[in-house]
C-alpha cells in the first residue's frame, strides 16, 4: 500500500488519469493517433491481424515475456503485461485469439524507451493471448494461455 | 505445560478411567498411542503445522476419498493414490491406527475400534506435548480455519479466531476466511491478531496498483536460527468464491513473486525459508520445481494428508513438499537440522489426531464450552438418522452430497441438481443421529442461496465441462483443487484424459439423452454471482426441512459417473 501515491492520483481524480500525463507532456495526443491502424483492430483471425502489421509470421522468441493469470479474476478486466528483452524494441502488440476482434493493443515505443507495457483486456472465454514485438525491423512473438471459468465449485 | 511421556501416560489412563467407551482392540491401540505420540525429537528448528480444520472445534469422523484421480504427470504418484495402494507406498501396516487415518479402507469399522479424529481440545494436548520436547518450535496454521461450522458462520469467525490465539498459532495464510468480506478479514488482523498471529500471503495484492495487501513473510528467530515463513494464499479465490466478497484484491500463483520474496528473505538473513501454502498439492509440487531457495513448503488446501513429503528437484537444489490432510485430522511435524546457515537434514511426521488417545486440554475443552453454549439448542436440533455411512470427500458424489443433491431435487421439484465440489464436511456412521450441526457442517458459508434455474442441455453440458477441467487439466497452474460437481438426476461419462470439452459424454435424464437445445429444471446452491444472492433460501433450511420429513435416512445409492480410461490409475479404488 502506498497511500501517497492513491491519495496523489485521487487528488487529481478530476482532471483523470491520462489528462494528468498529457498535461505533465508525458503523452502526446498524437502519439496515439499516429498508431492507429484500422485493419489491424479489425481483423476477424490471426493471419489476418499479422498481415495487417505486415509480419509475415513472426518467430516465437524467449526474449519476450508475457504476464497474464492462468486463470483469470474477471474476464471482463484482464491485467496483461509484456516484457521485451530485445534491442530496439518499437512496437508491442497484443492480441487475443478466441476474441471476435483479436488485436486488444498496439504500443509504438519511441527510441529509447523501455519495452515493459501493461494493460487490461477483455477475454469472453478461454484463449491464448500472443505478445508480437517489432525490434530492429523484424517481428517475434510470445503465447500464453488464459483460462476464462465459470467460477464457484472450489476447495 | 510440559510433559514427558510417563506423565503423559498417566493422563491416558485417567482420561480411560474416566469413562471413556472402550472396544477390546482399543486396549492395542492405547499402546500404540505411547509409540505414535512419544516422537524422539531432531535438530535445532522445529515447525508444528496444521491446515484446513474448517472450524472443527470438537472431534470428528472424516472419510478419507476412494477416488482422488491423477492426470498427466500426476498419474499415480502422492497425493493421487488412494486405499491399499497408498498403504503400500507409504509403507503403513494394513488395519493399523495409521491405516485408517489415512485411508478409506474398512472406515465404518475402524472407526467403530479408533473413535473420532481430531478436536481443538484434544489438538491442544498434542501441540503442548510437541512443544514441551522441542523448545521454540512455532505452530503454522495453513488456512480453511475460520469456515465450516455452524457457529463459525454465527460468529463471524470470532470463535476460531479466538481458539487459534488460545492454541498458539504463531502464523497463518488464507482462503476461506476471505468469504467473510476484506473487512472482517483486516479487522481481524489488526485488531485480534495484533502482536500474536501474522498473517502472510505473498500474492495477495490490490487489483489497482498491486500493492501488497498482507505481509509476504515474517522471519522469526528460533534457538538462534533465522527462518523465513512466506505466506501463499489460495491462488483462485476471487474465482473459486465470490468475487464480491474481496473486490479490491487479486490473488493469482506469482512464481516470479515467489522468488523475489525467497531471495528477499535469504538476503535479511534467513537460513531457512518455508513455504506456508494454500496452493494445493499438485500446484505446491510444480511451483516447487520452478521457484528455487524454499527448503519446504507446507501444504494444503486438497486435504491431502501425507504421511511423508515428497522430494522435489529443481535448479537451485531441493524442496520438501508436504500436505497436512483436513477437519484437525492431523498435526505436521518437521524437524530441521541447521547448520552452518544452512538445513543439513530433517524428519517429518504427520500425527494423526485420534482423540481417545491424548486426552483433552482443561483449558480449550472449557473455551469451547464456552463458546458452544449461546446456540446449543439450534445445534443439537435432531433432524434425522441416518442408516449408512454417510462422507463428502472424493472426486465424486459421496453419500452426504447425494443426500443434498436428493433433497434439492425433492424441495425445490427439480428434474436435476448440482452441489458444489468442496472437501471438506466430517462424515457419520452408520445409526448416528443427523443434527443441525452435522448438517452444518456440510454447507455452512456466507453464500448458501439456493436456486432453480431453467437451463439448456448446452449450459449443464458446458458447466460439467468446465469444473471437470478446473480438476483434471493436466497443468496444475490451471487446476482450482475442489472436486467435481456433484449431480443428482443427471447421468454422464467422464473420461478425465480427455481434452477441455471433450471429457463429458452420453449425459442422460430418466433413460433419455440430454438435449443441447432443450431447457431443464435445474436446482444448485453456492452461487458466486453478485446478482445471485439472496436467490433462494439457504441450503441447509432446504436440507433440513426434507430431512425432517424423512426422519429415517436409508442407505444412499451414488450416483457416480461412468469413469473411462481409469482402470489402473491408482487413484480410483471403487
Amino acid at each position: 500500500m502506498n497511500p501517497q501515491r492513491r491519495d496523489t492520483l485521487k487528488a487529481g481524480g478530476g482532471l483523470g488519469v491520462l489528462g494528468l500525463f498529457a498535461a505533465a507532456g508525458l503523452i502526446k495526443p498524437e502519439m496515439a493517433q499516429a498508431a492507429w491502424n484500422k485493419t489491424a483492430f479489425e481483423a476477424k483471425n490471426m493471419e489476418a491481424a499479422f498481415a495487417a502489421f505486415s509480419a509475415g509470421k513472426p518467430a516465437e522468441s524467449a526474449d519476450v515475456v508475457i504476464t497474464a493469470p492462468d486463470i483469470a479474476e474477471n474476464g471482463a478486466v484482464v491485467p496483461v503485461g509484456v516484457v521485451s528483452k530485445l534491442p530496439a524494441t518499437e512496437q508491442i502488440v497484443i492480441m487475443i485469439e478466441k476474441n471476435p476482434n483479436m488485436v486488444a493493443a498496439s504500443f509504438t515505443l519511441p527510441e529509447g524507451t523501455v519495452a515493459d507495457v501493461q494493460t487490461r483486456v477483455k477475454m469472453g472465454q478461454t484463449s491464448d493471448v500472443y505478445a508480437m514485438v517489432k525490434a530492429d525491423g523484424k517481428f517475434y512473438m510470445a503465447r500464453k494461455e488464459v483460462k476464462v471459468t465459470l467460477g464457484g465449485c472450489g476447495g | 505445560m510440559s510433559m514427558n511421556r510417563r506423565e503423559f501416560m498417566q493422563m491416558l489412563a485417567v482420561a480411560a478411567a474416566g469413562g471413556m467407551t472402550l472396544h477390546s482392540n482399543f486396549a492395542r491401540a492405547e499402546q500404540a498411542a505411547g509409540a505414535l505420540y512419544d516422537l524422539p525429537p531432531f535438530g535445532n528448528l522445529s515447525l508444528l503445522h496444521m491446515t484446513d480444520c474448517h472450524a472443527q472445534l470438537l472431534p470428528i469422523h472424516f472419510r478419507e476419498p476412494n477416488v482422488n484421480i491423477g492426470v498427466g504427470s500426476m498419474r499415480g504418484i502422492a497425493p493421487h493414490i488412494v486405499g491399499e495402494g497408498f498403504l503400500k507406498h507409504f509403507g503403513i501396516r494394513p488395519g493399523s491406527l495409521e491405516a485408517h487415518a489415512f485411508t478409506h479402507l474398512d472406515f465404518v469399522e475402524a472407526a467403530k475400534i479408533y473413535g473420532k479424529c481430531g478436536g481443538f481440545a484434544h489438538l491442544a494436548t498434542l501441540v503442548k506435548k510437541m512443544k514441551a520436547s522441542r523448545p521454540g518450535a512455532l505452530l503454522l496454521d495453513g488456512g480453511d480455519t475460520w469456515q465450516g461450522s455452524g457457529t463459525a458462520l454465527w460468529t463471524k469467525a470470532q470463535d476460531m479466531v479466538d481458539a487459534c490465539k488460545l492454541l498458539g498459532v504463531d502464523v497463518m495464510t488464507l482462503h476461506w476466511e476471505s468469504s467473510y468480506g476484506a473487512d472482517r478479514v483486516k479487522e481481524i488482523e489488526e485488531k485480534d491478531f495484533a502482536g500474536k498471529i501474522d498473517i502472510v500471503a505473498q500474492n495477495v495484492k490490490t487489483t489497482d496498483f498491486e500493492d501488497p495487501v498482507f505481509k509476504p513473510y515474517v522471519i522469526k528467530n528460533i534457538n538462534g536460527v533465522p527462518v523465513a515463513i512466506i505466506g501463499q494464499a489460495f491462488p483462485y479465490t476471487p474465482i473459486a468464491n465470490p468475487r464480491w466478497q474481496t473486490p479490491d484484491w487479486s490473488f493469482g500463483i506469482r512464481d516470479e513473486d515467489m522468488q523475489q520474496a525467497v531471495d528477499a528473505a535469504r538476503g535479511e538473513g534467513a537460513q531457512v525459508v518455508v513455504v506456508l501454502s494454500h496452493n494445493g498439492m499438485d500446484v505446491d509440487l510444480k511451483m516447487a520445481s520452478r521457484v528455487t531457495g524454499i527448503d519446504a513448503i507446507f501444504g494444503g488446501h486438497t486435504h491431502d494428508g501425507m504421511p511423508a513429503p515428497t522430494i522435489v528437484d529443481n535448479a537451485g537444489g531441493r524442496t520438501l513438499v508436504t500436505n497436512a490432510g483436513s477437519n484437525g485430522k492431523f498435526l505436521g511435524v518437521m524437524d530441521f537440522d541447521v547448520k552452518n546457515g544452512k538445513v543439513a537434514d530433517f524428519r517429518y511426521k504427520l500425527l494423526p489426531v485420534f482423540s481417545r488417545l491424548l486426552p483433552a486440554d482443561p483449558e480449550m475443552a472449557a473455551f469451547i464450552d464456552r463458546t458452544r453454549a449461546p446456540f446449543l439448542e439450534k445445534l443439537t436440533e435432531k433432524l434425522a438418522v441416518t442408516e449408512g455411512l454417510l462422507y463428502r470427500r472424493g472426486n465424486f458424489n459421496g453419500s452426504w452430497d447425494q443426500l443434498i443433491v436428493d433433497a434439492l431435487i425433492a424441495e425445490k421439484d427439480a428434474e436435476i441438481a448440482f452441489s458444489p465440489g468442496f472437501r471438506w464436511g466430517t462424515s457419520l456412521l452408520p445409526g448416528d443421529t443427523i443434527t443441525m450441526e452435522h448438517l452444518l457442517d456440510q454447507t455452512a458459508i456466507t453464500y448458501p442461496w439456493t436456486t432453480l434455474t431453467e437451463m439448456s442441455g448446452e449450459m449443464i453440458k458446458t458447466i460439467l465441462e468446465d469444473v471437470a477441467d478446473n480438476l483434471f487439466n493436466p497443468d496444475p497452474y490451471y487446476q482450482q483443487g475442489g472436486d467435481m460437481v456433484r449431480v443428482g438426476g443427471l447421468q454422464y461419462t467422464c473420461d478425465p484424459n480427455a481434452a477441455m470439452g471433450r471429457r463429458i459424454d452420453n449425459m442422460m435424464l430418466k433413460g433419455k439423452p440430454i438435449e443441447a437445445g432443450k431447457t431443464y429444471k435445474v436446482a444448485g446452491w453456492a452461487p458466486v454471482s453478485e446478482q445471485a444472492r439472496d436467490s433462494g433460501p439457504p441450503i441447509w433450511d432446504v436440507v433440513a426441512s426434507y430431512l425432517r420429513g424423512q426422519k429415517v435416512i436409508s442407505q444412499r445409492s451414488l450416483n457416480l459417473p461412468t469413469l473411462k480410461g481409469m482402470d489402473s490409475n491408482p487413484g480410483v479404488a471403487i
